[in-house]
């Protein structure tokens, strides 16, 4: 994107820059909120589920932060165009976020759990699903940091590849539980893991879509990239939402 | 840096407290002067006023008697009165009005809406503008050779048409400022319903500036109502009652110039009831004037 | 505006609302097609094309000396006043090129109305401000004016104000009321167009916003051009906007369209408030 001139209104540009600092302080917080999840998870590193649990409460504090600085944006401002867009999208945004807080402490809550239990096989393809969901919310955030509607394209375009592996893992999970009903409990939460960890890709490409939106002034095309196909396998599964 | 602590730091330039003080006290002084001396040139300006109306009103209302309006003038020492003086300056004044102003406000009207830029707009405003500054006796020499030579014989009629002359070019300035503050888009607003040029002048912008230009005629009245120069060669004045616009016809002016330096002491008298009579009714029009012209509220 | 909204009756003014929207823009009533203009030699206005949809909004906007009251002023050959000034191209209403010579300008202007900055009620009665106009083209009855009288004055949104002071002086109305008088005025000649220049910059907001319910609700019968400098005022009432800048159209589109997505760097620098 080209450098956009300044604001006549000065104060009006440095409110823009501090509503774009707390977006990408909020991103910062909840991308480590994930990684302190996931290492939880894969690594059965408690002092980081609890680290990570702890966060939420910061990360929602945030929100309202943001909220309210929107709010008054908008309402003193006035904003047009391109700074309209921004806003907006820092305010659903802030959503999202906020979301893939919650379920970054959701798994962080079940690798507690988890814990207690021996698990018989390798966790390889939850340790890939969670690469990749982490390198794409690191990417996002950087595209709002940046504004960087191409990066916001590869994550939009990438959330595939998570959804495919979720639907293995799925598969996979189920077929344990069948050899062995004592797999139950720790592959439901294994599942449930993996569910958390889906819906963080997916708010990130919702996170990409207004990014795209917000520099680019038109949606991404409304046919998301969307190849989780789990609902349709051996069962259904309880929706966690 | 700065001598005084109290203020807020402001950036720039700083100034210097005494200097500004030293200047201050200068302005005042002079300040001061200037309204004394301004005072002293009213006070004179206002004596030297005071005074002629006091003349004015002692001994012009020591002379007014009810003959005054019921008398023509007479002989010295028959008590004679004004009245053909008074009805002979009301006849030439109206002649003076009603001929002087349609030719004024539709000059006027030319020069604002018609002539934007043209050469000719330029030539008669300037005419206009030299007419209204000529010597009235220059206009009275004018209508003298133009109608009362040929026509060998002084009358009322060329007594009415010098004072037109004069009544026009003030018609003129009047109208054509009033019609020039009249604002663009009163103007435009009527066109732009589809209006011509003409209905849009006449209906509109002569009504918006109706008050104006009202104004404008009442004084070019009171101005001519006291104008003896461009009578003296065209009505002449005469000491008989007469309403013939034919005949050399009296008035105020005229009569009060007659009688002002005769040495008969009652018509000494009756020009000072004269000149009270023309200032009295000047005096009313300018009032009625101001009246007219004050915005409304 | 219904504060109800389970209320079936305001069910299709929600439809209405997002006709504003979404729609798309009617089939043009005025097109301007390669139009120059000339303030003696000082061009103006550049190769300006654009349409104006029948009965919607058009909105421009720029900043002072853009060249849209020039525009404007094109519409309805109210630059035919003044010497030096001349315009080039074609102006199409429905199909008639109306800067060619030989039109008739007092017919053309009461096909195309015009609203002013300031209100300019003329010096008379609030009557006869608007026979005035009526008058010009038409020959009525007294009952039939008096009926014309009352359509326009409640079309305006004024006829319960003055309704009981029709016979006193205009300029005694306050600024609003002479604005929707002068609007009043405008639609009793029944227009296809009007033109509104910058028809709220001396009002206060809540006139300005009578006058702008006003110009929603005159869109179903007129179409509508608008001049202002208040982007807000443009977004609230326009369905497609102009953008000019130093003679030039930059760039025209929905309302919609272009104020959250303007297509040209200028547009969106201008409408940001980061222009200079």
């Amino acid at each position: 994107m080209p450098e956009t001139a300044e604001h006549i209104v000065k104060s009006y540009d440095n409110e823009l820059k501090r509503l774009s600092a707390l977006i990408t302080s909020m991103g910062g917080m909840v991308e480590s909120q994930v990684a302190m999840a996931c290492a939880a998870v894969l690594d059965r590193d408690s002092e980081a589920a609890h680290r990570a649990v702890e966060a939420d409460a910061k990360v929602d504090g945030l929100e309202r932060e943001v909220e309210q600085f929107v709010i008054r944006l908008l309402a003193l401002r006035q904003p047009m165009a391109q700074d309209l867009r921004l806003i907006f999208a820092s305010l659903k945004m802030t959503g999202d976020l906020e979301r893939i807080g919650d379920y970054a402490a959701n798994v962080a809550k079940r690798s507690l759990v988890l814990a207690q239990f021996s698990v018989p096989y390798t966790l390889s393809g939850l340790a890939h699903m969670s690469r990749l969901v982490q390198e794409n919310l690191k990417l996002i955030i950087d595209a709002i940091g940046e504004k960087d509607s191409e990066k916001a394209l590869q994550v939009w375009r990438s959330d595939a590849a998570i959804d495919e592996i979720y639907d293995a893992l799925f598969r996979e999970l189920i077929t344990y539980m069948m050899e062995d009903p004592r797999n139950i409990t720790p592959c439901t939460h294994l599942l449930f893991i993996a569910k958390n960890l889906e819906r963080i890709g997916d708010h990130a490409t919702n996170i990409a879509e207004l990014v795209y939106y917000a520099e680019r002034g038109e949606p991404l095309s409304d046919i998301r990239p969307k190849s989780d196909s789990s609902y349709s396998a051996v069962a259904r599964p309880k929706r966690d939402e | 840096m700065s001598a005084t602590t109290s203020e807020g730091e402001m950036a720039g330039p700083k100034r210097d407290p005494q200097v500004a003080d030293m200047l201050s006290r200068r302005r005042q002084r002079s300040n001061w002067i200037v309204k004394a001396l301004c005072i002293l040139a009213t006070t004179i300006g206002l004596a030297f006023l005071a005074l002629i109306l006091v003349t004015l009103f002692w001994l012009g209302f020591g002379g007014l008697q009810w003959t005054v309006f019921t008398e023509a003038t007479k002989p010295p020492g028959s008590h004679g009165g004004l009245i053909n003086a008074i009805v002979g300056s009301l006849i030439q004044t109206a002649i003076g009005t009603a001929v002087g102003t349609p030719i004024g406000i539709m000059v006027g009207v030319y020069l604002a809406e018609y002539s934007l830029g043209t050469r000719l707009g330029n030539a008669v405003r300037f005419v206009s503008d030299v007419l209204l500054s000529a010597p009235s006796i220059l206009i009275g020499l004018f209508i003298y050779q133009v109608l009362v030579n040929p026509f060998d014989g002084f009358s009322g009629i060329a007594g009415g048409l010098a004072l037109a002359v004069i009544v026009i070019p003030i018609v003129v300035r009047t109208t054509e400022d009033m019609l020039r503050l009249i604002p663009v888009a009163l103007r435009e607003a009527a066109v732009a319903l589809g209006a011509p040029k003409w209905k849009s002048i006449v209906l509109v912008c002569l009504r918006a500036a109706l008050d104006g230009i009202a104004t404008g005629v009442l004084l070019a009245v009171a101005r001519i109502a006291g104008e003896t120069a461009p009578l003296l060669f065209t009505s002449l004045g005469n000491l008989n009652w007469s309403l013939s616009l034919a005949q050399p016809m009296s008035s105020l002016p005229v009569t009060i110039y007659q009688y002002a330096g005769s040495a008969f002491e009652d018509w000494v008298q009756l020009a000072w009831v004269g000149a009270l009579l023309i200032t009295l009714g000047v005096l009313a029009l300018n009032i009625v004037a101001r009246v007219l012209l004050r915005p409304r509220a | 505006m219904s504060s109800t909204t389970n209320d079936s009756a305001a069910r299709p003014n929600i439809g209405a609302v997002e006709a504003r929207s979404t729609a798309a823009l009617t089939e043009a009533r005025i097109s301007v097609r390669n139009l120059d203009f000339y303030y003696a030699a000082n061009k103006a206005l550049k190769s300006i094309d654009v349409d104006f949809p029948d009965r919607q909004v058009t909105g421009m906007i720029g900043p002072s000396g853009c060249g849209k009251s020039t525009l404007l002023r094109v519409l309805n050959r109210m630059y035919d006043l003044y010497p030096g000034q001349r315009a080039t191209g074609e102006v199409l209403l429905d199909g008639t090129n109306i800067i060619a010579p030989g039109i008739d300008l007092n017919q053309l202007r009461s096909r195309i109305g015009m609203v002013f900055q300031k209100p300019t009620p003329f010096p008379m009665s609030i009557y006869e401000n608007i026979a005035f106009g009526v008058n010009l083209h038409e020959r009525l009855s007294k009952s039939q004016m008096d009926e014309r009288v009352e359509w326009s004055l409640t079309r305006a949104a004024l006829w319960e104000e003055v309704k009981d002071r029709l016979t006193t002086s205009a300029m005694g109305l306050s600024g609003g009321q002479q604005q929707r008088l002068c609007i009043a005025r405008t639609i009793a000649v029944r227009p296809e167009v009007i033109l509104f220049d910058e028809p709220t910059s001396a009002l206060d907001p809540i006139s300005t916003l009578k006058i702008e319910e006003l110009i929603d609700e005159l869109k179903r019968d007129f179409t509508i051009v608008i001049v202002t400098h208040n982007m807000q005022q443009a977004a609230r009432c326009a369905d497609q906007v102009a953008f000019f800048y130093l003679g030039e159209l930059v760039e025209v589109g929905t309302a919609t369209q272009m104020f959250t997505s303007p297509r040209e760097r200028r547009t969106q620098e201008y409408i940001t408030g980061r222009f200079g």
